[in-house]
């Protein structure tokens, strides 16, 4: 592609065939590269991470360098940026693999009737103990959480897309509930924290607390997907209902809010996934404790997520007569209490995911 | 040298669906080839076949021959960029690049091939494609103003001269004044008699009329039947083709009995 | 658009009383959010401001406030910063493969499974991180200690349980890239057909036309995209607690035992045993805090804006 051209209608003809790198000579540069790294892993002593890095920095070298000598500086450019992309994609897969790998891993032993029915009250050293008070708690402080957030999220959704159009009132609103998704957690329970502190003095923990600080991360989310199912429904049918001479209100119950249902469904949902697993604002607000407490409004309440940080970083003594080098025993809690909330967090993803499907707004 | 491409019993596939078939002709050196034939027939997708941009369709391909000046545009050896260096396109809206100035999109093209052009070189080079595209005088004085700035007729002008700067054998157009006013139409026509001096230019027309102005030879193109892949049914000059074709249905089409 | 009232004679009392209450719920609830963020604002003063001006106790190692929500903002900034590092080339790199590399089969599960990343929590990543994570990390801090010594991000010495700020950074790049890879596979899967194929048609191979086409239309949303996982990074409070035991410092050393706390991290580790002076001195950092990441979110907001106010022409 380098012949010289010359001027109007002395076009030289450029070739057409260059020198190209043959179909499999990406595949050839892998395997070459997986060979010289795994040989020099084997001889250094490596580990499988630096095996890995060098078998990448062998590839993404290796093939724009062949091809700089066959197809030139634009071929060997376009390979070395293919090659950066597909090392990309091969470190994409990893944390998550290795993630869940690592919990499964050390949390599955863990599970058992005992552990998912007992409470950590009493319990010394490495007696059994469990998680049954954090369910309880994370369902009891999510639910609440929920009935707050849900009712008013969907109705300010109903506000901006159906009575607030184009209003001052409206606009702020949408401003502010993007204002809202920026809140850290943690700024969050500390509002949770000082509203309950100014009422109550300071020494108040107390489940509900934790509600308020959830609500305050999920509304944001409720609104937003609540307001885009909603504008997904067509205005025709809202008028076709007008013309029938339904009031305004029985159309949105009727008409509008079932069509997007499905999608509503999934966004609360989600939305409950994204605060089920939030730790700081209830380790500030709804505290620890290690019994069962079925009361929002009265003393500690724990938390899955809370469970974990406490597990971890305070997790016991190792029993005198264990073998040296065996781990306190909170550590295996803390996995086996991750695994479970993994486990729950996925299932509401999936089950969002699969509702939102089944009931997608078909559109024409 | 303007090049001639003879295409001989090329199929085009999307997948397994085989929407052009058996289409057999000889584009002639520096002249001005038209495919008409009604929506859906293939004369865009024949088109693209050309230059290889059909591949940018994924599960696109072909099979027959394509060959300019003795070579086969479909060899394992052959990569696609080079193909379309050589063979240039402009599209039916028209698509300056929206961050570049003026100066900038018609270097477009030659940049990619040689990172630093001097500045003489580069502005002899801008000059002569945007006098060969008729919009020099236009823009002469705002070469740094961006391309998406002009009119339609001007950016479709522009990207012509963003065609031909890199010298390309061959110029194929797909539909390129359907999105344009009379005015900007007849423009465009004007300077593709001139460009045809240089180039070989194929042009893919819904307007018949544009056809017979415009080319020296045309193709028709047609559906088999309903459902059926579309195919070339004539391919004759144009003289011949609108006054006095060989086949019926390309006689009514021309007359307006269908399409 | 209303329904008319004039129109119906069988409008009933109860149908307008309907309407008045549906909307006044409907009010109701966008003049409740408005409430509820102003409450948050007025509750984080009361309790936060106070925290300014409390004896210097309070402020260990320093002895103001100043001083001390300077430090943590620095450790908050320097953390997000490492994160920012190295998750953005790799979130670009696979929003790029999902939108333009890969076949089809392969891209819908790489996205799904980076969009799963974004469900694991936050204290699920600490505890990885803590455990797992910083202990795979040593051999490589040795060798950067070893080899790149010089440097002051890692003049070492290397940690031997891993648990750096290094590590810490690196989780939350993984939290963080499933945000920043979501909204720029979007932007870039819709750069117009149009121009992607003027770059192909002028012989650009599939690089060049990224250049040409891509990334010109994507600039501004990939910025806002780094900002908004700038803003989550910020704000992140588990991932730091639990892989790093921290104090207010400045130091560029990424490795060693020393490491910076963040304004979030260190509300976590401190309000246990915080008196109620100290709480005010925490409230007031998180004051910090917010008002910080409301800049960066607003910032990240503007520039979408400004852009689609331009593209717009």
């Amino acid at each position: 592609m380098s012949a010289t051209e010359t001027r109007v209608g002395q076009r030289a003809s450029l070739p057409l065939a260059a020198p190209r790198l043959p179909s499999w000579a990406p595949g050839l540069v892998a395997a070459v590269a997986v060979g010289a790294a795994g040989l020099l892993a084997l001889l250094a002593g490596w580990g499988i991470p630096a095996f890995a890095v060098v078998t990448a920095i062998l590839f993404v070298a290796g093939l724009p360098l062949w091809s700089a000598s066959v197809e030139g500086r634009r071929g060997a450019v376009d390979r070395l940026m293919t090659a950066l992309v597909w090392t990309a994609f091969g470190v994409a897969v990893v944390p998550l693999v290795w993630l869940i790998w690592t919990v499964l891993d050390n949390g599955l032993p863990e599970i058992n009737m005992q552990f998912l029915t007992f409470d950590m009250r009493n319990v010394v050293s490495d007696d059994q103990g469990g998680i049954y008070h954090a369910i309880i708690g994370t369902l009891l402080v999510t639910a609440a959480a929920a009935i707050i957030s849900v009712p008013v999220g969907l109705f300010c959704a109903i506000y901006l897309v159906e009575y607030g159009k184009g209003t001052r009132l409206a606009r702020w609103i949408t401003f502010l509930v993007d204002v809202m998704t920026g809140i850290p957690s943690i700024v969050a329970g500390l509002f949770a924290l000082a509203l309950f502190v100014l009422i109550f003095g300071p020494q108040i923990r107390l489940g509900f607390g934790g509600s308020v600080a959830l609500s305050l991360l999920m509304i944001p989310i409720v609104v937003r997907s609540t307001e885009e199912m909603l504008r997904l429904v067509p205005d025709d049918l809202r008028e076709a209902s007008y013309a029938l001479g339904v009031p305004k209100w029985r159309t949105i119950m009727k008409v509008v809010l079932p069509t997007s249902l499905g999608g509503i469904i999934t966004g609360v949902m989600l939305a409950i996934a994204r605060v089920i697993g939030e730790t700081a604002p209830l380790l500030v607000i709804a505290g620890k404790t290690d019994s069962v407490n079925f009361n929002l409004f009265g003393e500690r309440m724990t938390t899955l997520p809370v469970y974990i940080y406490y597990s971890f970083t305070q997790p016991g003594t190792v029993p005198f007569d264990a073998p040296p080098g065996t781990e306190a025993p909170g550590i295996a809690r803390a996995w086996g209490a991750a695994l479970v909330l993994i486990i729950i967090v996925m299932a509401l993803n999936l089950i969002a995911r699969a509702v939102g499907r089944i009931f997608a707004v078909k559109k024409g | 040298m303007a090049k001639s491409i003879d295409i001989s019993d090329l199929d085009i596939y999307y997948g397994d669906f085989l929407a052009v078939q058996g289409v057999n002709m000889t584009v002639k050196a520096r002249s001005v080839t038209a495919f008409i034939g009604p929506s859906g027939c293939g004369k865009s997708t024949v088109l693209r076949s050309l230059n290889r941009m059909h591949e940018v369709i994924p599960g696109a391909r072909v099979e027959g021959k394509i060959m300019v000046d003795g070579q086969s545009l479909y060899d394992a050896s052959i990569d696609p960029v080079a193909v379309r260096r050589q063979i240039g396109m402009v599209f039916q809206r028209p698509n300056p690049f929206p961050t570049m100035s003026i100066y900038d999109n018609v270097l477009a093209g030659n940049r990619l091939n040689s990172k630093r052009i001097k500045k003489a070189e580069s502005d002899s080079i801008v000059e002569r494609s945007l006098r060969q595209a008729n919009l020099w005088t236009e823009v002469k004085d705002r070469l740094n103003k961006p391309g998406m700035g002009l009119s339609g007729g001007q950016q479709q002008r522009l990207c012509i001269a963003r065609a031909i700067a890199v010298e390309p054998q061959v110029l194929l157009m797909d539909e390129p004044c359907s999105a344009l006013d009379p005015i900007s139409t007849s423009a465009i026509e004007d300077l593709i008699h001139e460009l045809k001096t240089e180039f070989t230019i194929v042009i893919v027309t819904h307007n018949m009329q544009q056809a017979a102005r415009v080319s020296d030879d045309t193709g028709f193109f047609n559906l088999k039947a309903a459902g059926q892949p579309g195919h070339l049914v004539e391919f004759n000059t144009t003289k011949k083709m609108f006054s006095n074709p060989d086949n019926e249905a390309t006689e009514a089409y021309i007359s307006g009995r269908f399409g | 658009m209303t329904t008319t009232t004039e129109a119906e004679p069988q409008a009933t009392p109860t149908t307008q009383r309907g309407d008045r209450i549906f909307a006044g719920l409907a009010r109701g609830a966008g003049l409740f959010i408005l409430a509820a963020l102003a409450a948050v604002f007025i509750f984080l003063a009361v309790e936060g401001l106070p925290g300014i001006n409390k004896p210097a106790s309070n402020y260990a190692p320093l002895d103001s406030f100043l001083p001390y929500v300077g430090r943590l903002l620095y450790g908050t900034i320097f953390a997000a910063l490492i994160a920012l590092a190295i998750a953005v080339p790799f979130a670009l790199g696979i929003a790029l493969f999902i939108s333009h590399y890969a076949p089809k089969a392969l891209a819908v599960p790489v996205a799904y499974v980076i969009d799963l990343l974004a469900a694991v929590p936050s204290v699920v990543f600490g505890l990885w991180g803590a455990r797992t994570l910083s202990k795979a990390l040593v051999p490589a801090q040795q060798w950067m200690d070893e080899h790149l010594g010089f440097i002051p991000f890692f003049a070492g010495p290397a940690s031997v349980t891993g648990k750096t700020v290094l590590t810490a950074g690196v989780v939350l790049a993984i939290m963080i890239l499933p945000i920043i890879t979501a909204i720029t596979r979007e932007i870039f899967a819709q750069t117009p057909r149009l121009h992607e194929e003027a770059a192909l048609a002028l012989g650009a191979t599939r690089w060049e036309m990224i250049r040409y086409a891509v990334f010109p239309y994507a600039k501004s949303g990939m910025v806002s995209a780094v900002m908004l996982g700038l803003g989550r990074a910020l704000g992140e409070t588990m991932a730091v607690a639990m892989v790093l035991s921290a104090s207010p410092v400045v130091t560029l050393n990424m490795i060693s035992n020393t490491n910076p706390a963040t304004i979030a991290s260190n509300i976590a580790s401190s309000f246990a045993e915080a008196t109620p002076a100290k709480l005010s001195v925490l409230i007031a950092t998180g004051l910090v805090l917010f008002a910080f990441t409301f800049a960066v979110n607003f910032a990240a907001r503007a520039v979408v804006a400004r852009s689609e106010r331009r593209l717009t022409r």
